[in-house]
């Protein structure tokens, strides 16, 4: 099973590999809407200091969103899905493997440039620090509960939209305590509370997200 | 031989929109029975394959393996299993080699390379091994697909929708004389196709979703 789950992050990270531009897409679009703000609102460094956390975890939310449609969608059109479903392995576990694939080619890369952005807004290094965290935290969440929107909409017309739909609602709670930390932070309350809430939602969420994708993938085969 | 390792259809029922494809179908496939699929387009053949895989359920009836319903033992009945849709299953940006790897090793079998460049090279694209599956021509696709069941001679249930589209003569040989030997090893053999094919097989069942009748051809 692990040895099945390692072939398809293998497969995966080939694959955004061999197709870097989509990987990239989704990196500009986080830097290029997060480095707009400071330019719109002007440089009081107070006012960016309060909306960073907020305008961080947006972008990174609406970047993740954006790349679902590439989970499910190019394997189901050329037939690969289907392979997926007759493989003899736990369906399940082929689903972790293309979740960590997304996270690690979508989410992970936000982890890695928001301090960067973050500087823009006059962040300081505490509130740096717990950013990244959050963020490293929240980002598998949102690949995890975005498979399953994923997987419902697959082969439906106007998937965009109705994956917007049906994740940004469950997404909402992890925007609320992710920006929240930051803000704690900054406020002086500490970040705790937030982030043991943070890592409350993955562990849900990676108990019950694979198997509500992989329930999700044979009903879109029917 | 016989019972052993059997396909069973009960009185299957496969109904799409509001449109009845085909009801009450019952057959038995044992080892080393051939099963055609025939019928017009658009009368339910595909369906019929999806159905016999467990990729779809059918609306009413079922499909046993070894006597067990396949949908509740799907992952063991997978394994005895190669499907090979009309679709053929290559991601683009992996080369022949790479898509067979991991199709291999998605089934549970060892993925060396040697095994899968002798693969190849049964259907003649053993050439094209490093090159992307995007660059490939329509009918080495369907070669590279093929390639899949001369790596899998151990696994007795083959389903082929339309395994000789878009193949050149050689190729059907080729394919012809692979089924023919998984036959004679008492392997079974399910498939679609337009196409005359002479295929060896010591017994050749046939249904047909026009005439809704399933039928022992020889014996």
């Amino acid at each position: 099973m692990i040895r099945a789950l390692g072939w398809v992050l293998r497969r995966d990270l080939l694959l955004a590999f061999r197709r870097r531009g989509d990987v990239v897409n989704a990196l500009v679009f986080f830097v290029i809407v997060v480095s707009l703000f400071p330019l719109g609102v002007g440089p009081e460094a107070s006012q960016l200091r309060n909306m960073a956390p907020g305008v961080l975890w947006v972008a990174a939310l609406l970047a993740c969103m954006l790349s679902l449609a590439r989970l499910f969608g190019p394997d189901h059109a050329d037939g690969t899905l289907e392979q997926m479903l007759l493989a003899g392995e736990p369906l399940v576990v082929l689903v972790m493997g293309k979740v960590l694939a997304h996270w690690l080619m979508s989410g992970l890369p936000l982890v890695l440039m928001a301090p960067l952005l973050g500087l823009q807004f006059d962040l300081p290094g505490d509130a740096l620090a717990v950013l990244c965290l959050s963020l490293l935290i929240g980002t598998p969440v949102l690949s995890l509960i975005g498979s399953v929107g994923a997987a419902l909409t697959l082969g439906v017309r106007g998937s965009g939209v109705l994956v917007a739909l049906l994740v940004l609602p469950l997404y909402v709670p992890v925007l609320i305590f992710g920006a929240g930390s930051v803000g704690a932070t900054a406020a002086g309350t500490g970040a705790e509370a937030h982030l043991l809430l943070l890592g409350g939602f993955l562990a849900l969420s990676l108990v019950l997200a694979p198997w509500a994708s992989a329930a999700a993938l044979r009903i879109a085969m029917e | 031989m016989g019972i052993a390792a059997m396909l069973e259809a009960r009185q299957l029922e496969c109904t799409r929109g509001d449109r009845r494809l085909f009801s009450g179908l019952n057959f038995t496939l044992g080892r080393g029975q051939l099963l055609r699929v025939a019928g017009a387009n658009g009368s339910g053949k595909t369906s019929l394959l999806r159905i016999m895989c467990g990729l779809v359920a059918p609306s009413a009836g079922e499909m046993r393996w070894q006597g067990r319903s396949i949908r509740s033992e799907r992952e063991e009945y997978s394994r005895n299993l190669v499907y090979i849709g009309h679709l053929n299953a290559l991601k683009d940006d992996l080369t022949a080699l790479e898509n067979l790897q991991v199709a291999a090793a998605l089934g549970g079998k060892p993925a060396d390379a040697g095994r899968m460049l002798a693969g190849l090279d049964r259907f003649g694209v053993e050439h094209c091994a490093e090159l992307p599956a995007k660059v490939l021509s329509q009918g080495q696709r369907r070669r590279v697909a093929l390639a899949r069941l001369a790596l899998a001679p151990a696994v007795p249930l083959w389903i082929l929708d339309e395994p000789f589209s878009a193949l050149d003569v050689a190729a059907v040989m080729e394919l012809e004389g692979l089924l023919a030997s998984h036959l004679a090893s008492g392997g079974m053999v399910v498939l679609t196709t337009h196409q005359e094919v002479q295929v060896v097989a010591h017994a050749v069942l046939r249904v047909d979703l026009d005439l809704h009748t399933a039928a022992l051809l020889a014996a």
